[in-house]
């Protein structure tokens, strides 16, 4: 199927059901319960689940056949959103042509980046990508920030390239030659595809339960099959195993005739563009950028997602994407109070000391939780939550296969 | 005029003369053995024929073309192919995928961005790939993860990788260290059989005399990094140059 294995072709269909059907699959708890809160199926988380699921993905291009950690992939992600932004700005607010420039940008950044960090491998090559990234972070957060015109024009570069640390945002005198300055109402127009506006969503009411369809999500969603498939063509092709090669041993890859570079600065620009894509994308669902979205910490977590998922998987890059978004939104949210409530058939003073020993993980402590769930598994299960799902399936099978043996045996006894 | 000429060629670290004014012709389709003792600059001179190292002074000509300053992978794309002391392959890669990367290095040359064509679709590289198994006996292992083979089928599998290239030029840095005597021999049958079948030169740096012997048609002996020289195998074998370089002037 669409020149995919057998194998390949299920996870692709499983991961096309699992994404259209979210918006259920992610809403498990009915409204009234107490679990609601942990209930995923809002428009704006499930739009970072598939959004970081890019980013990771287009990571694990990188990371998981070549080996090469980079440090510094969040510049492409906040070179994408910028550059989404001024074709808002600029030209009009339908979100192809922002997607188009925001994946090109990146590319030609990553070129840039790329060709001069690939000169170095291991530690020295992080150090690189994270030192560009974190100069591509000063840049937009002040150096190309500052007024480069004057008061009496039209203000478009008032706040510079970027906007510095308030980030770039639309405003009703953007010239957006294309489009609408402002809506009929007078607003600010929002980032649609064709005027089908990315914020639109439909609500369905299924007893207790609230489904919402969003057309953001989806949009993003089957940007994110597509980018997807792609990395599965990706990891089957003779390039792909090029880049394994690589990853495995270099010299010989050099005696058989081959030229590492090139392969490498390909992977670097590919997932570059992934990461473009996917900043892009944060801009169309959302149209502000700023300059924290190159942090080192953005870079970071791109790094935690593709481990806690499974290096060199093709689907443990979304699992730990949505992981940790899960994690972030929902652990965050928790209070005391509702840990009070959690523990209120305990005695008053034991539910006291209970509450006060989870509380530091929880709300701002969501962090916490995350680096221990990450020393886990990076301990237990180095293939990431995919390897643990392979043991799972595996006992399963075991078990399986042992109940029927028991079954067939047991009678010739 | 060899194929493979070497001249005057010189290399020096800091204060040890590894190499010093080397010549080297190496006769097409013939198999050249250099034989030494240990430190003698075997392992610089090949180093130095496949770009890993570039001699001080002199030149080395292979098929009419300098190969000084060229990288290892274009020394490779003129015909060069190597097998190392310890056998290099792709650990992480399966038998057969280690036999496709230098199949596809031949075709494509240096480097190709094969788009998103499947691997599965390149049967005429696979077929080549499953031949070149068969023919070192290997084809019930190409499934196989490769670091987890014994080190005489890694360095078969190495041996094989080289030769799917069908290199005008095929190096062997001591094939056969730390092999069992069964695998020595089949090597030697291996070797014996490519040099009958196809138009290859070989030359081969190698401590064992059994395999120099059954195989070399020429023989060049290197002592403190300069040839003392170069003769038939049976020439050499009496030559009493030889014993003294190897035993030492008491012998």
């Amino acid at each position: 199927m669409f020149g995919l294995n057998k194998k390949d072709g299920s996870l692709l269909l499983l991961v096309v059901a699992l994404v259209v059907f979210a918006p259920f699959l992610l809403n498990p708890f009915p409204e009234s319960s107490g679990w609601a809160q942990f209930n995923a199926g809002y428009p704006d988380l499930m739009q970072r689940f598939v959004i970081f699921g890019i980013f990771a993905i287009g990571f694990n291009i990188l990371f998981g056949l070549t080996g090469y950690l980079s440090f510094g992939h969040a510049a492409f992600l906040g070179v994408g959103s910028y550059a989404a932004m001024w074709m808002f700005k600029l030209f009009g607010m339908n979100v192809l042509p922002a997607l188009a420039l925001s994946v090109v940008t990146s590319g030609i950044f990553a070129i840039l980046i790329g060709y001069v960090s690939l000169r170095r491998s291991g530690i020295y090559f992080s150090i690189l990508t994270l030192a560009f990234a974190m100069m591509s972070y000063s840049l937009a957060y002040s150096v190309l920030a500052t007024d480069m015109d004057g008061p009496d024009k039209q203000g478009l570069l008032q706040k510079g390239l970027t906007g510095g640390e308030t980030g770039l945002q639309l405003t009703q005198s953007d010239p957006r030659i294309f489009g609408a300055q402002t809506t009929a109402d007078g607003n600010i127009p929002v980032p649609s595809l064709f005027g089908l506006e990315m914020r639109s969503a439909t609500e369905l009411n299924v007893g207790d339960w609230v489904f919402t369809f969003s057309a953001g999500y989806y949009f993003s969603a089957v940007i994110m099959l597509l980018a997807f498939y792609l990395s599965i063509r990706i990891f089957r092709s003779p390039f792909g195993m090029v880049l394994r090669s690589i990853k495995s041993n270099q010299q010989r890859l050099n005696y058989t005739g081959m030229n590492p570079r090139p392969y490498m600065l390909a992977a670097f620009v590919i997932s570059g563009m992934y990461a473009g894509l996917a900043g892009g994308l944060m801009a169309a669902m959302d149209p502000l950028a700023g300059p924290e979205r190159m942090f080192w910490t953005a870079s970071g977590e791109v790094v935690l997602m593709t481990i806690l998922g499974g290096v060199g998987t093709l689907i443990g890059p979304v699992l730990g994407a949505g992981a940790i978004k899960y994690m972030e939104n929902i652990i965050s949210k928790i209070n005391s109070d509702i840990l009070h409530s959690w523990f209120a058939f305990l005695p008053d003073g034991l539910e006291d000391i209970v509450v006060t020993m989870i509380y530091p993980f929880i709300g701002k402590g969501w962090h916490l939780t995350l680096g221990i769930i990450f020393m886990l598994v990076v301990i237990f299960l180095p293939g990431g939550l995919v390897q643990g799902g392979q043991k799972l399936a595996a006992m399963v099978r075991r078990k399986k296969t042992d109940d029927t043996k028991t079954a067939t045996t047991e009678p010739a006894e | 005029m060899g194929i493979l000429e070497v001249k005057d060629v010189n290399k020096r670290f800091g204060g040890l003369q590894a190499l010093g004014d080397v010549n080297l012709s190496v006769a097409e389709n013939t198999v050249h053995a250099i034989i030494g003792p240990n430190g003698a600059g075997k392992s610089t001179l090949l180093n130095c024929l496949v770009g890993k190292l570039i001699p001080d002074t002199g030149s080395v000509m292979f098929d009419g073309q300098s190969v000084l300053g060229r990288t290892p992978f274009e020394i490779n794309q003129m015909g060069i192919s190597r097998v190392f002391q310890t056998p290099e392959i792709f650990g992480d890669l399966t038998v057969m995928e280690n036999m496709l990367i230098p199949c596809f290095a031949r075709r494509d040359g240096s480097f190709a961005l094969h788009g998103i064509r499947s691997v599965t679709s390149e049967a005429e590289l696979r077929d080549q790939a499953e031949q070149m198994l068969e023919d070192v006996n290997m084809l019930d292992k190409r499934n196989m993860h490769s670091a987890s083979m014994s080190r005489g089928d890694k360095r078969r599998l190495e041996m094989a990788m080289c030769l799917v290239q069908n290199p005008k030029l095929l190096l062997l840095d001591e094939p056969t260290a730390g092999m069992a005597r069964a695998d020595t021999n089949n090597t030697i049958d291996l070797l014996k059989e490519i040099k009958e079948t196809r138009d290859i030169t070989i030359a081969i740096i190698e401590h064992d005399m059994h395999v120099v012997f059954s195989l070399a048609e020429r023989i060049t002996v290197l002592a403190q990094g300069t040839p003392l020289v170069e003769d038939s195998p049976e020439n050499i074998k009496g030559h009493p140059k030889v014993k003294e370089a190897y035993l030492g002037e008491a012998a």
